[in-house]
């Protein structure tokens, strides 16, 4: 809490305070807050400690760079070390271990890999350097794709040819959905992504909240955002409600924002999608639709020789699904490091074993 | 990789704009929002306004916001 205004600091107090005060039934509840910009704030503002022990807080598989699967990233690899090809990325994916190699280490050895900020920037690149083929790496959640969706429409509008994406874009409430169907995480409610529901709005965790018996609460991403959705989860839970409720109002509304979706889902169309460690999950993907066939990079490319392995030993997927904490893994914090990652959920600023390992070790 | 910052759109050109919050400016694509305006407060992740923000609870968010920059200031120059 060192970082944080002392006024702030009072009123995260004075709040967990009066949840102390709330019933909770048996043994205490498990909360899953889902997104990964939670767990880093929730880890840099120390919240796990300051609560009860009968109130936990486990983290779920709410960071794309970290469900994304390995095979991706040595997709990813190959296009890199293709003739007059440019990657383009976000900064996120930049350290993400691929079978034999990553993007840092081949930018390292002469590749042409670019950290973009934006997809937008993307689309310059293309435009600056006819003579290449840029490739896009198109990962993230429904925050993400109708950014990279608007990106594919403008650059058909201005005639850029040279520019593909390479798609592992995936959407959360399927994920939170499966994590119950499969038992693999024991949850009494959900803190639900904030930026996530500005896009999809609150309505799309009703069919969860009703099919598990769990209430759901789309939090904000300050701490005092996380410490009052904790409260309402404990409210619902002390009064045997399975609703949704939006902690986020200033940002989020329960229809989402319509047009953003509208322009996803022009561009991109529902798949399986395998999510790192976890499996694949029925519909919780999107593939870009046939219509866009020639700027898909799978379907460009010949990536047939692109063999996978995980690597030994790691537990991300038992992480990811909040199934184990990241001491419980051998690797974590041996041979597996920020400085020296080995499992996606090391390297990303939000992974789990990143967060974990910076602030409460 | 869902950071989202709040800014204020203080210039708009077609389906584009820039957004600032105190001393940063950048440019904003506008094209996933419904009829943003000079002034509005949105909600910038990856270079697109990814929806806008309520305007009397933005102001108080950039209040609060200033407030704490300040008073970090202050106890940084201390």
């Amino acid at each position: 809490m060192k970082k944080h205004d002392s006024a702030h600091h009072s009123m995260i107090r004075a709040l967990i305070e009066r949840i102390k005060t709330l019933p909770v039934p048996g043994e205490g509840v498990t909360f899953m807050e889902v997104c990964g910009t939670h767990t880093m704030e929730i880890a840099r503002a120390g919240l796990k400690k300051m609560l009860p022990p009968h109130i936990r807080l486990t983290s779920g598989p709410g960071c794309p760079v970290c469900v994304t699967p390995i095979s991706y990233v040595d997709k990813a690899i190959a296009l890199c070390r293709e003739k007059n090809c440019v990657v383009t990325t976000f900064g996120d994916m930049f350290r993400v271990p691929g079978t034999a190699s990553c993007l840092e280490r081949e930018r390292a050895r002469g590749a042409d890999i670019r950290i973009v900020y934006s997809p937008i920037e993307s689309a310059r690149v293309a435009r600056d350097n006819p003579g290449k083929r840029v490739v896009f790496l198109s990962v993230g959640f429904e925050t993400t794709t109708p950014g990279i969706a608007a990106t594919i429409l403008h650059a058909g509008d201005a005639e850029i040819r040279n520019l593909f994406f390479l798609c592992a874009n995936k959407t959360v409430p399927h994920a939170m959905d499966a994590l119950l169907a499969g038992g693999k995480a024991a949850l009494d409610g959900f803190l639900c992504p904030g930026h996530v529901s500005a896009i999809t709005g609150s309505l799309p965790y009703r069919a969860i909240a009703a099919r598990h018996n769990v209430p759901c609460v789309v939090a904000g991403f300050e701490p005092i955002d996380v410490v009052r959705a904790i409260a309402m989860l404990l409210v619902q839970t002390a009064e045997g409600r399975h609703d949704v409720e939006i902690e986020y109002d200033r940002v989020v509304r329960p229809e989402g924002n319509r047009k953003a979706r509208d322009i996803a889902e022009r561009v991109f169309e529902p798949a399986d999608a395998e999510w790192r460690g976890i499996g694949t999950i029925p519909g919780s993907g999107l593939r870009l639709r046939g219509s866009f066939a020639c700027v898909d990079a799978e379907q460009v490319f010949d990536l047939s020789h692109v063999v996978s392995r995980e690597p030994r030993g790691c537990r991300c997927g038992e992480i990811l699904a909040g199934a184990i904490l990241p001491p419980a893994c051998r690797l974590f914090g041996k041979k597996c490091t920020p400085e020296h990652p080995v499992g996606a959920c090391m390297v990303s600023s939000e992974g789990t074993c990143a967060a974990y390992y910076t602030y409460e070790q | 990789m869902c950071l989202a910052a709040p800014m204020q759109l203080i210039n708009i050109d077609g389906e584009t704009g820039t957004a600032r919050m105190n001393a940063v400016r950048q440019a904003v694509d506008l094209s996933l929002i419904e009829s943003p305006a000079v002034g509005d407060y949105v909600i910038v992740h990856a270079g697109f306004a990814i929806e806008k923000l309520d305007r009397k609870r933005a102001r108080q968010m950039f209040r609060a916001l200033n407030t704490l920059i300040e008073r970090r200031a202050r106890h940084e120059k201390a």
